[in-house]
């Protein structure tokens, strides 16, 4: 000190550079050096635990689906009244029509069905059936075209009609085994003469060669091609000026086309499926039209989203608040019931002599070494109602034959057997923290005069707070997510929310209500942890030492 | 280095061998996913082990992840690495699978073999092809299990489903599936409506209600059962006097275990069991699959498996085949759910009404349940 005070320049180390860089440069390198220690567990942390809950997080809310397979209707329905009561305009069910067409060849209709069932009850059938049909409607025009000429069957006459002579020389004769496929080329007379037409056989052309890896040359075109040109037509194209393969045939299917029959969209629609002609469904489809959606977790908090809102679901649908209630409640309960058992046990282990202490230690630890599966089976034998305990009961005299105890498919059942199954998780800490705790203690506070229960209380019983606390937690966030044991031996009074997580996990593949669940379970187990810190103080807490 | 070009060469010729291959050529291996247990064993001695004696050097690794199928399958298709070749689902799953397009759509005709007599495949299935995407194997009912010494003395044995819900005349617990499907038919049946109804009444709100309130009147006294496993083991124990299960599964309590259960078969619901082949297999992969589903699915090795388990075959061709049991030598057509004197009062599962409404009805029963 007296050495900084009498020189004026920052104190140097050996090498000549201040020492307070000098420092913070061995601190950084110690801390660089750390950090490439631990990369690895940080990246396999980051990518098998924290990246698969991020992903969870967003199905919760994403519902890009329907905008991806009904990209045309969700926008034509932008300006429907959903309160009114008549259903979108023709305009709607044109785009609809444009839609299927595409979802059905990707058969992407049927998982937007799924999706959209999970909200309105009766789509999923809806998209199964339409898009069985749907080809009849376009078949309306086609027919007609068909019947005019045996030209318009055929997909090479289409392809020759439509594309360059270049691209049709390639494109005549190309095989899978050939690789990539010349890309469909326009004839620009006909692209000029025949704007939609060739929008809606690019379309079909994207598709056949892009997504379906099929000859297009030898593809027979979607009935939406014959519509576009249907409409070209009518729109009195101007064809006389074309040459080519089909011109001919082209201009005669000018003349006629006035005179064909053509159907509405909405008729067509309906005629296929009346579903189309209810109200619900369409108000399902613009209701989770959006990208991202609240439906879920209003979903997972018995609500949903209605005309005007949120609002409450129907009584005799409501069920995931009073599970939480429950899970959080019989958590709780396990929690105070493994304190209650493990305490002493852990007293026990602390105390007694070595060799006992070990062998009560692997008491402890034998069922902990046996499958979970076993152990819940094991119980269920147990506590049934002519199980081990009932039949000793009655024996005994205890309880008369008829009035055998239920102790399992209830509440009871599950807290008994979860209790038993989560009791090494308390003892283990308890029993790591008293072991620290000097027995002279105890000695000191009775030899000042403490009667047994004072020198419990005011001595031990404190100092063994932090284990209390470590196991606690331990056995609290284990029972909150557990699902096997209510499962088995809960019935129906003694499951979880665990229960419903997986039932839209693994069965209904409803994944985004499940992911809402989890989410609220992490959130509820966050805030938990955060009073816990703030009431009893994490820093209490500890787990051996 | 030296090691790197090994190893790169190695790749590149292994990637040239595949290529090479892959006209035509089968995967030496597969990978079959059922229900383990004596369903998947019955399999096994029907299916995969006289293909395999057939096959030199193939090898069917086997995993017994059906009742995850679905979920499972989803996710592997997500990550882009589907590990299965073959997937024993139930009907409802296999429409589900395929409505996700996760699952292959088959053409019956081309890909399976005709019957003997050169009836056409989708003719020998018939209406049992309830999805574009499946492969009927054995048609398996849902139907009660009771102990026949705990009938009531003075009472008849039951025989009518509706005997579920006579507390008064047969006391003690029952065990039902804990999930809608099935229970809702059986109350709305017992609560008066006509068995041609039961599906426009349980459309509604109020049918749904009925068929709740009817159940209500017996919901003190049941044991809800999640595995296929837990009737037989509650029936066995003595702790219900009757349950629904798989007759599969009663059938073993009876002639294998010999405890004293009986099967009621009045109202049994008949469901169906098959292969699905998943979307995006290699060619190699697709092949042997393709090849061992044609041999799996003929009419003598369907009317095989029906000699490990009590199961009907879902080929017509194949119902005059039953045989004997493998193991225990009894009879096996009398034990089949479609045998004519069982089938006299029967539903078929009705997939296309619970494909849409088992979700909403499945909320409404849970939060029923739970109450």
């Amino acid at each position: 000190m007296s050495d900084a005070s009498t020189s004026n320049g920052p104190v140097l180390a050996a090498d000549g550079t201040p020492l307070k860089r000098s420092l913070a440069r061995s601190l950084r390198m110690q801390k660089t050096r750390a950090l490439l220690l631990i990369a690895p567990l940080l990246v396999f942390v980051l990518i098998t635990f924290i990246a698969p809950i991020a992903d969870m997080l967003f199905r919760s809310v994403e519902n890009q689906i329907v905008s991806d397979t009904l990209p045309e209707t969700t926008i034509a329905l932008r300006g429907w009244d959903p309160k009114g009561e008549d259903l979108p305009d023709e305009a709607v069910f044109e785009a609809l029509f444009n839609d299927m067409q595409l979802a059905t060849e990707r058969k992407r209709h049927t998982s937007l069905g799924t999706r959209l069932n999970y909200e309105q009850v009766g789509i999923s059938s809806l998209f199964r059936q339409s898009g069985r049909k749907i080809k009849d409607i376009g078949e309306v025009w086609q027919d007609q075209f068909e019947d005019l000429d045996a030209f318009w069957k055929k997909g090479e006459n289409w392809a020759e009609l439509l594309g360059t002579e270049s691209w049709v020389a390639s494109a005549k004769d190309w095989k899978k085994a050939d690789g990539a496929q010349p890309r469909f080329q326009a004839r620009a007379d006909v692209a000029a003469a025949l704007p939609q037409t060739l929008a809606a056989y690019q379309d079909f052309a994207d598709f056949t060669q892009l997504e379906d890896n099929k000859a297009l040359y030898k593809e027979d075109p979607w009935g939406k091609v014959y519509v576009a040109l249907h409409a070209d037509l009518n729109a009195s194209a101007d064809v006389s000026a074309l040459t080519g393969p089909g011109a001919d045939v082209l201009k005669a299917a000018a003349i006629a086309a006035p005179g064909f029959e053509t159907v509405s969209y909405r008729d067509a629609f309906i005629d296929i499926h009346d579903g189309w002609a209810k109200l619900d469904n369409w108000r399902a489809i613009q209701t989770y039209a959006a990208s991202y959606t609240p439906g879920y977790f209003l979903n997972a908090v018995d609500m949903q989203i209605g005309p005007d809102g949120a609002e409450a679901r129907p009584e005799n649908q409501q069920i995931y608040i009073r599970l939480f209630g429950r899970t959080l409640y019989m958590s709780l309960v396990i929690t105070f019931a493994c304190i209650a058992l493990g305490y002493p046990v852990a007293w026990l282990l602390a105390n007694l002599p070595m060799r006992t202490a070990n062998l009560l230690m692997i008491l402890v630890l034998l069922p902990f070494w046996t499958s979970l599966l076993v152990r819940t089976s094991a119980w269920k034998v147990m506590l049934q109602q002519q199980g081990v305990i009932n039949d000793v009961l009655v024996w005994l005299g205890m309880v008369a034959e008829d009035g055998r105890l239920v102790m399992i498919n209830n509440q009871t059942g599950t807290i008994i057997a979860m209790t038993h199954i989560l009791l090494p998780f308390m003892i283990l800490p308890m029993y790591s923290v008293m072991q620290t705790i000097p027995p002279t203690y105890l000695r000191a506070a009775k030899s000042l005069g403490a009667t047994n229960w004072t020198a419990f209380w005011r001595v031990y019983f404190p100092q063994t707070i932090p284990g209390i606390g470590a196991g606690s937690i331990l056995v609290f966030i284990l029972a909150i997510g557990y699902y096997i044991t209510p499962a088995i031996v809960g019935g129906t009074t003694g499951v979880f929310i665990s229960d419903r997580i997986a039932y839209h996990i693994s069965s209904s593949l409803n994944w985004g209500l499940g992911a809402a669940l989890g989410a609220i379970l992490l959130v509820v187990v966050l805030i938990l942890y955060w009073a816990y810190d703030r009431i009893v103080g994490i820093d209490n807490v500890k787990l051996g030492g | 280095m030296t090691l790197t070009k090994t190893l790169m060469a190695t790749t590149v010729l292994t990637f040239a061998a595949t290529s090479v291959f892959a006209d035509g050529h089968k995967a030496d291996s597969m990978t079959a996913v059922s229900w383990g247990g004596a369903y998947q064993k019955s399999q096994q001695r029907a299916y995969t082990e006289p293909y395999a004696a057939a096959n030199d050097g193939l090898e069917v690794i086997w995993d017994e992840s059906s009742a995850e199928a679905v979920a499972k399958l989803r996710a592997m298709n997500e990550a882009g690495n589907v590990t299965w070749d073959i997937v024993d689902v139930v009907a409802a799953d296999a429409i589900r699978l395929c409505d996700e397009g996760l699952a292959m759509e088959i053409d019956a005709d081309e890909v399976l073999a005709a019957a003997p007599d050169g009836t056409s495949a989708s003719d020998d299935f018939g209406d049992l092809l309830v999805s574009d995407c499946f492969i009927p194997q054995i048609v398996y009912s849902t139907t009660m299990g009771y102990r026949t010494d705990l009938v009531p003395a003075g009472a008849e044995a039951p025989n009518d489903i509706c005997d579920v819900f006579d507390l008064a005349t047969y006391p003690g617990k029952r065990a039902l599936e804990k999930r809608p499907i099935n229970n809702m038919e059986w109350a709305l049946l017992c609560d008066g409506v006509a068995k041609s109804d039961v599906y426009d009444v349980l459309a509604t709100e109020d049918g749904q209600e009925q068929a709740l309130a009817k159940l209500d009147t017996i919901k003190d006294s049941v044991v809800w059962w999640s595995a296929g496993a837990d009737t037989p083991q509650l029936l066995a124990d003595g702790e219900i006097f009757m349950g629904s299960t798989y007759n599969g599964r009663l059938f073993s309590v009876i002639e294998e275990q010999k405890q004293p259960v009986a099967i009621m078969w009045d109202a049994q619901v008949f469901d169906l069991d098959g292969w699905i082949i998943p979307t995006g297999l290699p060619e190699d992969r697709l092949a042997r699959v393709m090849d061992f589903v044609k041999f799996a699915t003929d009419t003598q090795r369907l009317a095989d498996q029906a000699k490990y388990i009590s199961y009907g075959p879902a080929r017509a061709s194949s119902a005059p085949l039953v045989g004997k049991h493998a193991d225990l030598g009894i009879e096996m057509a009398p034990h089949m759910p479609t045998d004519p004197a069982n089938a006299q009062n029967t539903f078929l599962y009705n997939y296309e009404f619970w494909a849409d409404y088992r979700d909403d009805i499945d909320a409404k029963f849970q939060a029923w349940l739970a109450k």
